[in-house]
């Protein structure tokens, strides 16, 4: 063979080659995961703000919406306990929106994939609707209803911001199918369930919390001094139903821990959120209790709300990775669209 | 594609946000009775009774408080500091003004006995002032009718929040020292709690009555309802915490008739 002959060879070897480049991951590039990580656990700490609002019954300190005093920043607000609360919750609401459309404007020009743009936009509707929400709570002297609502949706906006943060992330990506299945038995189901389970204790905490039946048990752990209280009304109940729903959801996240842990302990991506689970949960409860036993200071109260945001997400991600592995190749309609329009 | 797709998108939120921002625009707020007055039903009710003045009488007495402590606790005003600013001695809470036995701030009123008679509500408003970061008066009465004027003589912002249950509540704020805010009450009510949702401590209780014969116990129990017509009435005194207290009383022509009504602390 000549030597052009040989360079001819040798250059089609390498033209042949790239076009068998494995595709980098992940599909958006590394900054897209980052800014919807980052966006989540901003959203977290919005949820802890909006509790602070309502721990310390700030939530009618500015009186309209959506200005706060007639403009855009009331005089020495930062100065002032719970107008700092209220308008400081505003303030960082519009700049979660402002970035959820920032979010949203990225993913469309860098993400692949159809549904996960759908998904960004999603988010966007949720944050907008929130803020009217929250318009509607106030200009209407709080009602139970709107508030409920308010607090519920905030948990749902959570969820989609905590989603598109998991499937624009690498490890989401790297799961094609084209390796040994993992086997998890019913670990994705028990996780789904778990994670819904979560939810409902949120919105009955909410119903709880905007109800003004936190306190309607004054007792912990009993109720009355007894396990079943001697009587219900609808404070009661509400609130017995939360403790009953905490004690289902410990269940439920101690058998996701014992389950992960015994039998995929290697996997880093359900290990880590099942041992943020082992740590929030307790914590979740000793908060819960401190609410009662203080008569809902503020500081437990806030970090209660903020603590129940945080235990959702962390079983959310363990349920869409665990689905992820679980069914890869359902789920992978990705690799064969990576130039879908 | 993706611009029908932005477009889609755009018609569905603001379909979505119209009506609800229309719904915010119009609803709730500051829905007091201060804004463009509804034409009065016929009268088709009897005429009022009418009565000589000659003859009025009044109600005099003592509001007593029987062997209670005073719970009234210093007020910590570190949630905002403008308010901690303005005082240099500690301020108390005024939930009960007790003094040698006798009880402050009772509002006290002829609850029936006047319903044949015809009151037309003074032009002269009744003032509610947010001053040092207490309302003043604490307890107050007003007509129906009679126009409020609610005042801001601090220099920092506050919110005056009303919570009827028989009037329109509202919730405005007044962020600048010397604004005012004018309300009238168009219904009876005994009471109108008044509240400031920036300074948890603000408190004040209004009465909107019928008539002009009600009084608020001063500082030693003491108050006087003058001008009263002869009849046969139910008065009633009306505490923030300790409920309320009724006597039957009879008024006679040119009659001065002294009461005294006791308090007891809460079981």
């Amino acid at each position: 063979m000549s030597i052009a002959e040989s360079f001819s060879a040798t250059l089609e070897e390498k033209r042949g080659s790239r076009d068998h480049e494995p595709t980098r991951l992940p599909l958006s590039g590394p900054w897209l995961h980052r800014f919807a990580s980052g966006l989540a656990f901003l959203v977290v700490f919005l949820i802890a703000a909006g509790a602070n609002v309502t721990s310390r019954e700030a939530g009618l300190a500015v009186p309209d919406w959506p200005l706060s005093y007639g403009t855009l920043n009331p005089p020495r607000w930062w100065q002032i306990d719970n107008v700092r609360a209220e308008h400081g919750h505003r303030l960082l609401a519009g700049t979660v929106a402002i970035l959820t459309v920032l979010l949203a404007v990225w993913a469309h020009r860098r993400e692949p994939r159809r549904w996960v743009r759908r998904l960004s936009l999603g988010a966007v509707a949720a944050v907008l609707l929130q803020a009217l929400l929250g318009g509607l709570t106030v200009r209407f002297f709080l009602p139970t209803p709107i508030s409920v609502s308010h607090a519920a949706l905030a948990q749902v906006f959570l969820c989609l911001v905590v989603t598109l943060a998991v499937v624009t992330s690498e490890t989401w990506q790297r799961v094609d199918g084209s390796g040994p299945r993992v086997r998890l038995g019913s670990i994705p189901q028990w996780a789904a369930l778990t994670t819904g389970l979560v939810f409902l204790q949120i919105v009955v905490g909410a119903v709880m919390r905007h109800s003004g039946a936190g306190l309607a048990i004054p007792d912990f752990p009993r109720a009355f001094g007894r396990w079943v209280p001697p009587r219900f009304d609808f404070p009661i109940a509400i609130h017995y139903a939360h403790r009953l729903g905490a004690l289902a959801v410990t269940l439920a996240v101690a058998v996701s821990v014992i389950w992960v842990l015994g039998k995929l302990k290697s996997t880093k991506a359900l290990r880590l959120p099942v041992l943020g689970l082992t740590v929030l949960v307790p914590l979740q409860i000793t908060l819960g209790a401190s609410v009662v036993l203080t008569s809902k200071a503020i500081v437990p109260n806030t970090f209660h709300v903020a603590t129940g945001a945080a235990i959702l997400a962390t079983s959310l991600v363990l349920t869409l990775h665990a689905w992820r592995m679980g069914n890869p190749s359902r789920m992978n309609p990705e690799r064969s669209s990576l130039i879908e329009g | 594609m993706k611009k029908r797709m932005w477009q889609g998108f755009s018609i569905s939120v603001l379909c979505l946000a119209l009506p609800v921002l229309m719904l915010v625009a119009c609803g709730g707020g500051d829905a007091g009775s201060d804004s463009d007055e509804a034409m009065p039903a016929e009268d088709t009710a009897a005429p009022a009774a009418a009565f000589d003045e000659s003859t009025v009488g009044a109600l005099h007495g003592v509001v007593k408080y029987e062997n209670g402590d005073d719970p009234d606790t210093a007020i910590r005003m570190s949630a905002d500091p403008s308010c901690q600013g303005l005082h240099t001695e500690p301020v108390y809470t005024e939930t009960l003004k007790a003094m040698d036995g006798n009880l402050g701030d009772v509002f006290v009123y002829i609850k029936t006995g006047l319903e044949s008679y015809d009151f037309p509500a003074p032009s002269e408003p009744a003032r509610l002032e947010q001053e040092g970061c207490i309302y003043h008066p604490h307890v107050s009465g007003i007509m129906v009718g009679q126009p409020l004027k609610i005042v801001n003589n601090d220099p920092t912002l506050h919110n005056v929040h009303a919570t009827p249950s028989a009037n329109p509540e509202f919730n405005q704020g007044q962020p600048f020292q010397g604004m005012e805010l004018d309300k009238t009450f168009d219904t009876a009510e005994v009471m109108v709690p008044f509240k400031c949702d920036v300074h948890p401590w603000m408190s004040s209780y209004l009465a909107v009555v019928e008539h002009p014969y009600f009084a608020v116990s001063g500082e030693d129990g003491s108050f006087h309802i003058d001008k009263v017509p002869p009849g046969t009435y139910t008065v009633e005194a009306w505490h923030e915490t300790l409920g309320t207290q009724v006597q039957e009383v009879t008024v006679g022509a040119n009659e001065t008739v002294e009461l005294e009504l006791t308090f007891k602390p809460a079981a």
